[in-house]
Order: structure tokens, then C-alpha cells, then sequence
């Protein structure tokens, strides 16, 4: 029989949403090529995480280490090259996270098993894999084939699937034990690290002014300041903002930062990367600054501005602080 | 610390509109300026920082044509002191896998203690050329880095994991680091730095040079194939306000008051 993997990914005792995502992407797969859904779970004492994905797979293979504890690169290679050694699955999914894109590459070279990475869609054409991804920061996307083969790795983009919940599939779990045989030797977990929060949580804001590279310098601050004052609102970022040094990290939303879903988000010189769309696009009201009509944040936003934002966001200060000083 | 930077010259699309050429496979890219791939830049600056530390030296690779000289004259103008370009018409239509076998094969006799990569690229954004490279190279490899201290005999590392979370982590020397943005300030070029680069030589390297098959580079030694390059299909599109600013100040505020925000 046919198996196709998804690889569980699970931090701080948690099985995190891409599992599931991957889970519901994996079950559609699966049903096409005729192959067993296999979820694939590497820890420590996992099996109330064994319980939650049996409900979702056919199966569950287990394999419990105390070196497997935390996400190991070297480690999860190791005892996922064996796997994939014995058992030669269809197709390996992985999320395409810090962990995965920490894993699937020399597991695929390894191997010398195709690897397609950051995936938003894929399929099986015939016996060919074919991927979407997107390229240019998110401005193009590409349909591409990957190598024929009899086993694939594929990383796929938390937040691209919707998780949909089944009803309890009750798969086998089998343990399977550990193939480390030696220590690891390379690569050791020491602890996780949280930066220091600020006075601002902008989780918490009703307001958002979110700026983005456009701003070009640290200089132009005060014209979103401003703006932001007249709102009543605070100020974040995406990701290059915080890069420069220009605002703190906890003020970048996006997957590396915060999540946020106030009633109004101004995205202004954000071009709009998957990353930080995926922190902001609950916002009840999205509006949306860039001079690039193309700018894949104008298919996140409900109004838009193709314009120039150092004429506009003053122009709309002054209507907003003009609206204030009349009433 | 003798530490290899691996860059690409890419093209800057961050505020530009993208445009797909004829052939489907590919976007326009004449009216577009190339620099260093963003993540390199603080990949080849923490480099320099650790040459100025520790002593040693800085060697750059890249795979690319002979624009690609623009990239490494100026990282040689910040500091670093050899440069490298592998080229040769079959590495056209290489993926990452088959770049990193490039990279491998130059960097495989070379002194280093270190190799950094940015964590992915601009254009492509595979993720991949790094990881590939340190299980080629069979030494251990960290992605997304914030932070390196360097110890006896291995670094110690932050990553960069999901919700502002990081994971401090050991590698054992020698070691690939695929470098996150932000974790240094990239300096600017100096004019002066630019003219004592322009001295410094860039040894260009071909398949032959390398010791590689054509089969090994380009598609064939690839494991993925761009199909057809095209816009992302609209789901959701904003509705566009236009007119003069204050009409569309005017227009934003508008809206505003109507959902009690203002």
C-alpha cells in the first residue's frame, strides 16, 4: 500500500496549526493517488499528540526519544531518513516553518529525494508532482514539476489550507523505536528565548498604523507618527522596518511577530508578503498605501491608494485633524 | 576565522512591478536595478564583523553571470577579500539543489571555519541552498540565525522561530549559518572602498573547472522545473479610491466615520 507522510510539528506542548493544515491537504492527496495518510510524530512523551492525530490519519507512527524532546534538526533527520528509508512514502509533507526549513532540504539531499519548498498548492499529474509557489516576494506565482520519482518532500505554507475537521478517523498508532543509535553529535537545543516585551501591545490596539519598507527612512517617521496621533492609533511594522532598527520587535505582525486584529489596520508602504498579511488580515477594515498598483497587499485590503505615501498620508492627517477640530 | 559568504545578484522588486516575459517562464527584468540579495547583505556583514574580531579572512561566492561582478565588487569594497564567480551556460535553469551542488564542488578545497548564506533569497525564495550545501559538504548547518557567539570549537545561535519566539541552539564547527535579516546593520560602501575593490581580482570558475558533469547543473541536475510563471489570481481586490488628495483623504475619512472610527 501507498503511503503519503505528514510530518507533526509540535513546540512547547503544542501540535502547531500547520499539522493540520497539512493533515487536511495530505487526506485530499491521499484519496487521489490511493495511498495510506501516515502522520509521522517525533517526541518525547507524545501520546496524547498520537490520540489528536489518529483522529486525522489512517495511522500514526510514533517515534519516542528523550533527544527528541525539543526540534533537533540533526536528529529529526536522522530518525526521518530511516523512515522514509523503510517505508518510502509517496510523498513527505513538512510545514514550511523555522523547523522545516531547517529539515527538509538535507533530508531531501540525503536522500536524493525531490524537494519542493514553501509550496501553496501541489498535485499529482499522473505520476508527476506538480507545485505552485510564489516567487518576487509574493508578486508571481509559479506552476513547476518537480523530477520524476518514487518518493517526494514538499514543504507547505502555514496558513495556505483551511484545517477541516473530520470526523474521528481512529488510525492505528504504532511505536516505532528510536534509530538513534549513537548521541547526537552536531546540533544541540539549548532553550528558547523570548525578547523582552514593550510598553505597547499592539495586539491589543483598536487602531493600527502599520508601516513597511516604503517609509525608505528612519527620517520620514514622524509623517506616520502624526498620523497615527490623529487616529488614536499605534504604530507597527512589517518585518524590514524592525530589520532597521526603526521600531522594536514587538511591533512587527506577521508570522515572526505578532498577530493582530484590530477594527482598523493603515497599511502604508507594506508591500504585502504572505508573512505579514497572515499576522493582519483579520482586521475588520484593511486599508491599504502603496505606490505599486501590483503590491499583493491590495489583495488583502478592502480600499486602496495607489499613490505616493508621503503625499497622501499627510493629506489624510490633516482631513482627519481638520474633522476633529470642527466638531 | 576563515569565513565564505555564498550571494546572489538579484533584482530589487520589493516597490517594483513585476511583468512576465514572453516566454512564460520568466519575468522582465530590464527596467529592474540587481543588487546583493537582501539576505546575503547581512550574511556578508556579519562576516565582516567577525573578521574584525577574530582576524582572518572574508572569500565570497556566487553563481551568476558576469552582472553578478557588480555584487561582488562591492562586497569586496566592505570588506571581504577574495571573491569567486562560478559560471557556465549549463547552470541555466538550475533550482537550489543544483546551485548548491555548484557551491559545493568550489567551496569543498577551500580553508573555512564558517560559511554563511542568507536564509533565502528575493527572487526564488527556495530556502534551501545552505541546508543542501553543510549535508554536501556532511557538516551541521542552523537556519533563520539572529545571533552568533562564536566558542571553542562550535557557535552558539539564536533562530528565529514563529510569534517572536526564538530558540537559542549549538552547532559544532565547521558549520553553515543561513543568515535571518536583521540581525546587524548592514554598512554602506565607501567611495574610496569601491576604488581599492576595483584593484581586487574575481576568479571566475566554469563546469570543467569544477569537476562537474552537465547532467549534474541546470534542469537536468535539477529537482524542480518552472513551468509557466503567472499573477496570482485575484480572490479579494480592494476597491481603489481615486482622485485628487484630498478627495481621497476626504474619501478615507469617510469611510471612517461611517464605522464610528473617527
Amino acid at each position: 500500500m501507498k503511503e503519503l507522510f505528514v510530518l507533526a510539528e509540535h513546540r512547547r506542548g503544542e501540535i502547531r496549526d500547520v499539522t493540520f493544515e497539512m493533515l487536511t491537504k495530505g487526506r485530499e492527496l491521499s484519496q487521489k493517488i490511493n495511498a495510506d495518510l501516515t502522520a509521522v510524530l517525533l517526541g518525547h512523551d507524545v501520546k496524547e499528540f498520537a490520540k489528536t492525530l489518529a483522529d486525522q490519519a489512517k495511522r500514526v507512527l510514533i517515534v519516542d526519544d528523550a533527544r527528541l524532546e525539543n526540534f533537533n534538526a540533526e536528529a529529526y533527520q536522522r530518525v526521518l531518513s530511516h523512515l522514509i528509508s523503510e517505508r518510502k512514502p509517496s510523498l513527505t509533507l513538512v510545514g514550511h516553518t523555522a523547523y522545516g526549513v531547517d529539515l527538509a532540504p538535507s533530508l531531501a539531499a540525503e536522500l536524493n529525494v525531490p524537494l519542493a519548498t514553501d509550496c501553496i498548492d501541489l498535485d499529482f499529474e499522473g505520476e508527476r508532482l506538480v507545485v505552485v509557489r510564489q516567487v518576487y516576494g509574493g508578486k508571481v506565482n509559479v506552476k513547476a514539476s518537480l523530477c520524476k520519482s518514487e518518493s517526494y518532500v514538499v514543504t507547505l505554507r502555514p496558513g495556505t489550507f483551511e484545517a477541516q475537521e473530520v470526523k474521528p478517523l481512529g488510525g492505528e498508532t504504532i511505536e516505532i523505536a528510536s534509530p538513534l543509535s549513537k548521541d547526537i553529535e552536531y546540533k544541540r537545543f539549548i532553550e528558547f528565548f523570548e525578547p523582552p516585551a514593550g510598553e505597547v501591545d499592539i495586539s491589543a490596539a483598536d487602531i493600527i498604523v502599520g508601516i513597511g519598507r516604503g517609509i525608505r527612512d528612519i527620517e520620514n517617521m514622524p509623517v506616520v507618527e502624526k498620523l497615527a496621533g490623529a487616529l488614536g492609533g499605534v504604530l507597527a511594522c512589517s518585518r524590514p522596518v524592525v530589520d532597521k532598527g526603526w521600531l522594536p520587535k514587538d511591533r512587527q505582525v506577521g508570522t515572526s511577530g505578532k498577530t493582530v486584529k484590530p477594527k482598523l489596520y493603515i497599511a502604508i508602504g507594506i508591500s504585502g508578503q504572505f508573512q505579514h498579511v497572515s499576522g493582519m488580515k483579520n482586521a475588520d477594515l484593511i486599508i491599504a498605501i502603496n505606490k505599486d498598483p501590483k503590491a499583493p497587499i491590495f489583495r488583502a485590503a478592502d480600499y486602496g491608494v495607489v499613490e505616493d505615501l508621503f503625499k497622501v498620508v499627510p493629506a489624510l492627517t490633516n482631513k482627519l485633524l481638520e474633522e476633529k477640530t470642527s466638531k | 576565522m576563515d569565513v565564505i559568504v555564498c550571494v546572489k545578484h538579484v533584482p530589487e522588486t520589493a516597490e517594483a512591478e513585476i511583468v512576465v516575459d514572453e516566454s512564460g517562464k520568466r519575468i522582465r527584468t530590464e527596467d529592474l536595478v540587481f543588487a546583493i540579495n537582501e539576505w546575503d547583505d547581512y550574511a556578508l556583514e556579519e562576516a565582516v564583523l567577525l573578521k574584525e574580531r577574530l582576524g582572518g579572512s572574508v572569500t565570497i561566492v556566487t553563481v551568476g553571470p558576469e552582472e553578478a561582478d557588480d555584487t561582488l565588487r562591492k562586497c569586496l569594497a566592505r570588506g571581504a577579500d577574495r571573491a569567486i564567480r562560478l559560471t557556465d551556460k549549463t547552470f541555466e535553469g538550475s533550482d537550489a539543489y543544483a546551485i548548491a551542488k555548484i557551491l559545493h564542488k568550489a567551496i569543498k578545497d577551500l580553508p573555512f571555519n564558517l560559511i554563511l548564506t542568507g536564509a533565502q533569497a528575493g527572487d526564488d525564495g527556495y530556502a534551501q541552498v545552505g541546508v543542501v550545501l553543510a549535508e554536501l559538504l556532511g557538516i551541521p548547518h542552523a537556519t533563520m540565525v539572529k545571533k552568533i557567539e562564536l566558542k571553542e570549537g562550535f557557535a552558539r545561535v539564536n533562530r528565529e522561530l514563529e510569534g517572536g519566539l526564538e530558540e537559542v541552539v549549538e552547532v559544532k564547527l565547521p558549520t553553515v549559518l543561513a543568515i535571518q535579516t536583521g540581525i546587524n546593520e548592514p554598512r554602506y560602501v565607501s567611495i574610496m572602498g569601491i576604488r581599492k575593490a576595483r584593484e581586487k581580482e574575481i576568479r571566475v570558475l566554469g563546469l570543467r573547472d569544477l569537476g562537474l558533469r552537465e547532467e549534474e547543473v541546470g534542469e537536468s541536475g535539477s529537482w524542480i522545473t518552472v513551468e509557466k510563471m503567472f499573477m496570482p489570481p485575484v480572490e479579494k481586490e480592494a476597491e481603489i479610491l481615486t482622485g485628487g488628495l484630498d478627495e481621497i483623504a476626504a474619501k478615507i475619512v469617510e469611510t471612517l466615520r461611517a464605522r464610528g472610527l473617527v
